[in-house]
């Protein structure tokens, strides 16, 4: 009984500590953000690696979703015979809630994981004592830079994602269906406020700044994880900790954002 | 005798304990490291030699005792004050520490980079001039991964004395190195003191070669730093750890009288 109450406790100590310091880690970079000197350089090389280099993923995803979005939707409301609303549907779905979850899986899956395995391998390889060492501030010189660009790029690239998302339901409603570009377009027009798009926009800036945060912090405390995190198992571990960790925290956070929101 | 010795003291670690979990690793350890002498910190593997130097470094505070460093308390001191001091550091690790997806000149290249406003054209005549200095030349463009051990400490090496420090430690610099190679680097080691004058603490178990380098030699035996005194008096030394150190790892000390009577008797 004892054990077990020490277990719980020790327990309980471990994840306020972690909690304490991903919150600390947070507020330390976003003052890095704010406070100079400012450097351009490393910013637009991370928004050339979380950004660009995602694109082609962003706008692969986008166009199918949008197309099976099309292809479900004809097939929902062709039922009804209201498929007038097909354009509507569509980029209601897409602006609202898929254009930005989808967008963020994406680039957890293809950022988050690397920005957390190269800041784990630096720090498995004591770059990161380096750093402190030679008095240059890590969480300024890594975290910063990684953390700007996410909050900068997300936006983007979920905007091309309705984009082409939107294009896409109508390659399927339109060009495979017959639904005429006016309808879908108007129907679309008419439904979609700057309430949606505003929706939409928030949602991306979140989960920029909350997928970047947690795969690095995770990275970062590398050598706090359970069993140490040491050497290529204890990245690849870490890595999929946080994968799922950031992954299941933008779905967490869009309920959120849309209760508050709506 | 270390107590005696007129220069400043830079670094004092007093009555220092520390413990991993329920693992004991520093108990009661005291030291002081004077300006521009060289102390070695020698001992078997896995005796906390390295922690040691991680307190010195900041990178790890003392569960009791003080780590002083131009006289500001470590655990105490603020986070700027602690940037400022290690300004002054510079550290060739263990596994070198490397960035190792950024070329070797961008490694040196970095602190002048980070902590400087030189400009490219004046980081690069440093740069280049370190890289030089420890026979590098025309290797910048290459990753760590693609040079051998010895070049990437000298790498390290060029990195640590970039901006002049004036305390440089080296934790096991000729580990994983042969004879030749960790030759090559205690005489970089000998050129650069010699030219910048730093004060170096390095951590090593290459005996008796180390004892040639150093102004102390202090053994971390049983969780405790056993004396801190000079090469010499260290292999004369009664305390039967130090005396049991020396003996192991450079053979007993010639005696005629024991010698000679073994030959005479072979004969």
């Amino acid at each position: 009984m004892a054990t077990a109450v020490r277990t719980l406790g020790a327990e309980a100590l471990r994840a306020v500590e972690t909690l304490g310091c991903f919150g600390l880690f947070l507020v330390i970079s976003l003052w890095g953000i704010v406070k100079p000197p400012y450097k351009l350089m490393p910013v637009v090389r991370q928004i050339r690696f979380i950004g660009a280099h995602s694109l082609f993923v962003i706008m692969f995803t986008g166009l199918f979703s949008g197309m099976v979005l099309g292809l479900q939707g004809y097939y929902t409301l062709s039922k009804f015979g209201s498929v007038g609303f097909l354009g509507g549907a569509v980029s209601l779905s897409l602006l609202r809630e898929l254009g930005p979850v989808l967008a963020a899986l994406m680039v957890i899956g293809r950022a988050g994981s690397a920005m957390c395995a190269e800041v784990g391998i630096m720090r498995n390889s004591e770059q990161i004592d380096a750093l402190e060492c030679m008095a240059i501030d890590p969480v300024e010189y890594l975290i910063v830079p990684k953390l700007l660009a996410g909050i900068l790029v997300m936006p983007l690239l979920t905007s091309i994602f309705d984009v082409i998302g939107i294009f896409g339901g109508y390659l399927i409603g339109g060009k495979l269906f017959g639904v005429s570009a006016g309808s879908y377009f108007q129907g679309m027009y008419s439904s979609v406020g700057w309430q949606d798009v505003e929706m939409g926009l928030v949602k991306s800036l979140v989960f920029g700044l909350l997928l970047v945060w947690i795969c690095t912090a995770k990275g970062f405390y590398l050598h706090r994880e359970r069993g140490g995190g040491f050497g290529a198992e204890g990245v690849s571990r870490t890595t999929t900790g946080a994968v799922v960790l950031a992954s299941v925290s933008v779905l967490v956070w869009d309920y959120l954002i849309s209760a508050i929101m709506l | 005798m270390e107590q005696d010795d007129p220069r400043e003291i830079v670094i004092e670690l007093e009555g220092v304990e520390k413990s991993f979990g329920t693992q004991k690793v520093l108990e009661d350890v005291s030291l002081q490291v004077r300006a521009g002498t060289t102390t070695v910190i020698v001992g078997a593997s896995g005796q906390g030699k390295s922690v040691i130097l991680k307190h010195m470094l900041g990178l790890m505070l003392p569960d009791a005792g003080t780590v002083r460093v131009f006289g500001h308390d470590l655990a105490r001191c603020s986070k700027q004050t602690l940037r400022e001091i290690r300004q002054s550091f510079g550290v060739l690790f263990q596994n070198v520490a490397l960035f190792d997806s950024m070329t070797i000149y961008d490694n040196v290249a970095l602190p002048l980079r980070e902590r400087t406003r030189h400009s490219e054209k004046e980081i690069r005549q440093t740069v280049e001039e370190k890289l030089a200095m420890m026979g590098l030349e025309g290797h910048g463009e290459k990753f760590p991964a693609q040079v051998s051990g010895g070049m990437q400490k000298r790498v390290g090496l060029a990195r640590a004395l970039v901006l002049n420090p004036k305390v440089v430690f080296f934790d096991e610099p000729t580990t994983g190195l042969d004879v030749s190679k960790s030759n090559e680097i205690y005489r970089l080691f000998f050129e650069t003191q010699a030219r910048l004058n730093y004060t170096a603490v390095i951590v090593s178990h290459d005996v008796p070669k180390i004892f040639k380098l150093s102004d102390y030699v202090a053994l971390m035996a049983n969780r405790r730093l056993q004396g801190c005194m000079p090469p010499e008096a260290f292999q004369l030394s009664d305390n039967p750890l130090i005396r049991g150190f020396v003996l192991e790892t450079m053979g007993p000390i010639y005696s005629s009288e024991t010698e000679e009577s073994l030959l005479y008797e072979t004969l």
